[in-house]
């Protein structure tokens, strides 16, 4: 019996705490039960959602190559991409020689995993911070690319997003490696 | 006087029924089928039937690279993702003889311990709620939340992580990392005493619990059983004691063992094994030294030679084990799992024989199975 009164008291307790600093949250409104509104949680900065692609602001142009490392890199097989001359390279405006002409990600496939960003070496693809896209239609989460690169847009804006190739390396380890892409991002 | 089928019909042969259990049960933690054999409220025989989640692991590891397996054990105990990774990664630096880096094998610890507390509060969660207590799920799952959160941002995903790398991990931790995992583990620890006092000794609770499916040392050990569930019958078997790997023989920590082998046991001594993993995780962060996390062989296509390994390790459900076989090329040749939900589900029938219908609920969630991992 007393044990059980002593659960009583736990509960109790804890109830009092909860009315003072409630720990539920309401989804997807933010806020809580008691009507007390703040911001939705944030996710983190490290948060993979669907994979997106980016846009070179300097150039005017995707980074994306299409070069199907990260094609041949997904455990799903979920992307498709195709290759074309790049218009601007022959009006030396950009030093990519080759660029994506059409590139698809079967986001019903996507694991989430993070590894097309890993293995891209220019930079071209991220893991964007959105979650929450689910539509009705069977084909509606396959994204073309204007779609990604919308996506991708998004996130270099809401995050200042810097190409990893061009961060400042940090000295704590970590960076060392990717620190020798950018002479390969030269020759596609 | 009670009705009996004595008293109804005279010299009646007792009639046995056959009940169906799962695969949609809620209380069998998956989808996980019983056929139970009932002689009024007494189980005579079970025969359980799985496969309702495979999904073909093993073969599937056959087809991908080294670095995209690693993506496949995130989802065989889906529960304990770090653990399983840590198992994977390590077979392959077994095969490969490669030395990873001190700080690398430290956050690896760190987070697979915190994974195993993870997980046992969600046992706790739900062994509370197959016995009829609400509350307990409520403070357990706030105090996974917590974890869960802070794996979010140190991988960037809540369950499927993909962080751990051949050789060492995808990324350095985040700067703050320390600092957030000590404050993540005192409230885990409030969180786990209040769930304790609520829960473990509840006169309710153990009328429930004790004495109830016990398994002796020798049985538990005849039918294969590792983890709490083994050491629960007095066994002190704990892999990260008898063969260290990784750095776990730099901690100091205790193996729980419990006295009667019965499901209250099983319970509690997961209790136990939560502060005892925010013990080493408090050791691993006192010592954990500063250097090199990332290593290359991420973003190259691995090929190490040819050869089998068999790695062991502690997973919060018992002892795993991969068995890898390489022919030298790009994709694993073979990869078995001994997975110890599995392993563990043998002892079932031995536990239900002879049991209520209404304990049945609480042992298979004593047995703590996972189905991901069961069916794979
Ligand atoms: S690896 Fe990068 S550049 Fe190559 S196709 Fe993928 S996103 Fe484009
Ligand atoms: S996140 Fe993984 S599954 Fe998704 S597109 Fe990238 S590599 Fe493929």
């Amino acid at each position: 019996m007393f044990n059980s009164l002593k659960g009583l008291v736990v509960t109790l307790v804890s109830t009092m705490n909860g009315l003072r600093a409630p720990v539920t949250r309401q989804y997807p409104d933010s806020g809580n039960l008691l009507g007390k509104r703040d911001e939705p949680t944030p996710v983190k900065d490290r948060f993979m959602g669907f994979p997106a692609l980016t846009w070179d602001d300097e150039v005017g142009e995707p980074f994306c190559t299409s070069c199907m490392v990260c094609i041949r890199g997904c455990p799903t097989q979920c992307m498709t991409s195709v290759m074309k001359d790049n218009p601007l390279h022959e009006q030396e405006k950009s030093s990519r020689r080759k660029i994506v002409d059409s590139f698809e990600i079967n986001l019903n496939r996507c694991i989430l995993c993070g590894i097309c960003v890993e293995v891209c070496n220019f930079d071209a693809i991220v893991m964007s911070h959105e979650h929450e896209m689910s539509t009705s239609n069977r084909n509606g989460d396959r994204l073309d690319l204007p779609a990604l690169l919308e996506i991708g847009f998004k996130f270099q804006k809401d995050t200042d997003w810097i190409p990893p190739t061009k961060r400042v390396k940090v000295p704590k380890g970590g960076a060392a490696e990717e620190s020798k892409t950018p002479a390969e991002a030269e020759s596609p | 006087m009670t009705q009996t089928s004595e008293n109804i019909v005279p010299n009646a042969e007792p009639v046995e029924m056959l009940l169906n259990m799962g695969p949609q049960h809620p209380s069998t933690h998956g989808v996980f089928r019983m056929v139970l054999w009932v002689d009024g409220e007494k189980i005579v025989d079970v025969v359980p039937h799985i496969g309702y989640l495979h999904r073909g692991s093993e073969k599937l590891c056959e087809g991908e690279q080294y670095n995209q397996v690693i993506t496949l054990f995130d989802r065989m105990d889906y529960i304990a993702n770090f653990n399983n990774e840590h198992v994977y990664v390590r077979a392959v630096e077994k095969l490969m003889g490669m030395e990873v880096s001190e700080r690398s094998e430290y956050i690896r610890v760190i987070l697979c311990e915190l994974n195993r507390i993870a997980s046992h509060m969600l046992f706790i969660a739900t062994m509370g709620l197959d016995a009829g207590a609400m509350t307990p799920s409520m403070f357990c799952f706030r105090g996974r939340e917590r974890i869960q959160g802070l794996f979010e941002s140190v991988s960037g995903a809540r369950m499927m992580h993909n962080y751990f790398r051949i050789g060492g991990l995808k990324e350095d931790v985040p700067d703050d990392f320390v600092a957030q995992v000590r404050e993540v583990l005192e409230l885990v620890k409030k969180d786990t005493e209040e769930s304790d006092k609520l829960l473990s000794f509840n006169e309710i609770f153990l009328a429930r619990l004790k004495n109830i499916a016990v398994m002796s040392a020798e049985d538990a050990i005849d039918y294969g059983l590792t983890g709490p569930c083994l050491r629960a019958s007095g066994v002190d078997y704990d892999v990260r004691k008898a063969a260290p790997y990784s750095v776990y023989d730099r901690f100091d920590f205790d193996v729980p063992i419990g006295l009667d082998g019965d499901c209250w046991d099983r319970y509690y001594l997961r209790v136990q094994e939560v502060y005892q993993s925010i013990r080493i995780v408090e050791q691993a962060l006192d010592q954990l030294p500063d250097g090199e996390v990332t290593s290359s062989l991420g973003r190259r296509l691995l090929r190490p030679p040819a050869g089998e390994v068999y790695v062991r390790g502690e997973n919060p459900r018992g002892e795993i084990g991969v068995y890898l076989n390489s022919d030298g090329s790009d994709k694993p040749y073979r990869i078995k799992v001994r997975p110890p939900s599995f392993c563990n589900l043998s002892a079932l029938r031995q536990m239900l024989k002879d049991s209520w219908i209404a304990d049945s609920v609480v042992i298979l969630g004593a047995l703590d199975i996972v189905l991901g991992e069961v069916d794979r």
